[in-house]
């Protein structure tokens, strides 16, 4: 009886279950928050996603995302080596946020989803699932590389005025990131569980 | 209209399942993804009031700090975030200004007040407005995280600008507590669950937005 129905999360208003078409969103009659939305994706699709990301990830991560020149003299820096600073200038907190947020939570999101996937679409149920599907959602609130390139924008304005800059390949692969994690955030985690059920057999 | 406490049903906020409640254990957990569930997130009104007012304590050091500190040859300057605003809106980036004060002085500032009415309102049992207190919670939460712009601006500028004798710029204490801010009512607005807007509200008949 409880498979039929689903409950608003913000206001615990009781729905009954629809089809709905590809594309398509479910929203409570009272609040209107959003209760499911059609899967966006194969998961094919998905896991593509997720590959292609990794590999702008380490590109991203690899080369320097700007290089500052004046006078003669030039400096450029990768995200690693920014943050790489802020702990020698004795920033242990900032340090530690950046790291978080710009380069652990994605990646970790990253490498899960990768691991979930692919047994996943050969319809097997990998090893500790539950964990790890739960880990995902619990990340990603905090995961920021959108914020991050928005202050990458910010500091280039910010520097422009007193030298020039040469802006290097990571600026562009952190911004090429930004769309493809938009991309995989509209696949909703939830259907990691609906399809984990259906592969368990009901016995779940 | 009808909820899922109304049925004895608890939904649970990983997977979305709705569970009956066992009544033979003090925590039941979900059959699906085996997270706990409760009919509502435990000391919701506590909680964001306890990082809320850290948030708020923290604000001023976030605001009254250098978050950077500036050596040329020309001399030293300290930059607070508010500084850095004007320095933007007077060197001719009103646009960029307005970014970085939208997302580290609105945001912040919005997103205090706003978790403080809805933790007053849940917390009085208002039936005051409960669909627009609903979109406000909405929209704090899609926002909050662009707070933490200045941090990341700190972090590019500081690594970047080390240019021996010519400039150097140094990361101040301002921006730590900042970014605390920001992680904090971050917290504040995950621990309050939406859904005590709605609990005092009639469910046997629609009672609608008029109240």
């Amino acid at each position: 009886m409880t498979r039929q129905l689903i409950a608003c999360e913000e206001c615990d208003v009781l729905h009954r279950r629809v089809a709905l078409n590809a594309g398509c969103a479910a929203h409570c009659t009272r609040c209107g928050a959003e209760l499911f939305r059609s899967r966006a994706f194969h998961i094919d699709t998905v896991l593509a996603l997720t590959l292609g990301s990794l590999v702008v990830f380490v590109i991203a991560n690899a080369f320097p995302i700007v290089t500052l020149e004046m006078k003669g003299v030039r400096n450029g820096s990768t995200l690693f080596g920014a943050i790489e600073t802020l702990y020698r200038e004795g920033r242990p907190i900032e340090c530690g946020l950046v790291l978080t947020t710009t380069i652990l939570l994605p990646l970790t999101e990253l490498m899960i989803l990768l691991y979930l996937l692919i047994p996943l679409r050969q319809g097997r149920l990998p090893a500790r699932f539950r964990l790890y599907l739960r880990v995902i959602q619990a990340i990603r609130p905090w995961g920021m590389i959108e914020v991050f390139l928005l202050g990458v924008l910010v500091s280039l304005v910010k520097l422009s005025s007193t030298a020039s800059i040469l802006p290097g390949v990571a600026l562009w692969a952190f911004a090429a990131l930004t769309v493809l994690l938009a991309v995989i955030l509209m696949f909703d985690p939830r259907h990691l569980w609906d399809l984990a059920e259906e592969l368990a057999g009901g016995h779940a | 209209m009808m909820t899922a406490a109304d049925k004895g049903l608890m939904v649970c906020r990983t997977c979305g399942a709705l569970c009956r409640r066992v009544r033979s254990t003090p925590q039941t957990r979900c059959p699906r993804c085996f997270d706990a569930v409760q009919f509502r997130k435990r000391d919701s009104i506590g909680r964001t009031w306890a990082f809320l007012i850290a948030a708020l304590i923290l604000y001023i050091p976030a605001n009254v700090l250098p978050v950077t500190e500036t050596r040329t040859v020309f001399g030293a300057q300290q930059d607070t975030i508010m500084s850095g605003v004007v320095l933007f809106w007077t060197t001719g980036s009103p646009f960029i200004a307005a970014v970085v004060f939208a997302a580290s002085v609105v945001i912040p500032m919005l997103k205090c007040i706003a978790l403080a009415l809805l933790t007053v309102t849940a917390q009085r049992r208002s039936r005051w407005r409960p669909q627009q207190r609903a979109k406000l919670y909405r929209l704090i939460e899609r926002i909050g995280r662009w707070s933490m712009l200045d941090v990341f601006v700190v972090t590019i500028v500081v690594a970047l600008v080390h240019l021996r004798s010519l400039a150097t710029i140094h990361a101040g204490p301002g921006a730590a507590a900042f970014g605390a801010v920001v992680i904090l009512t971050m917290l504040a607005s995950n621990s309050f669950d939406p859904r005590l807007i709605w609990d005092p509200v009639e469910t046997t008949h629609d009672s609608g937005t008029s109240r």
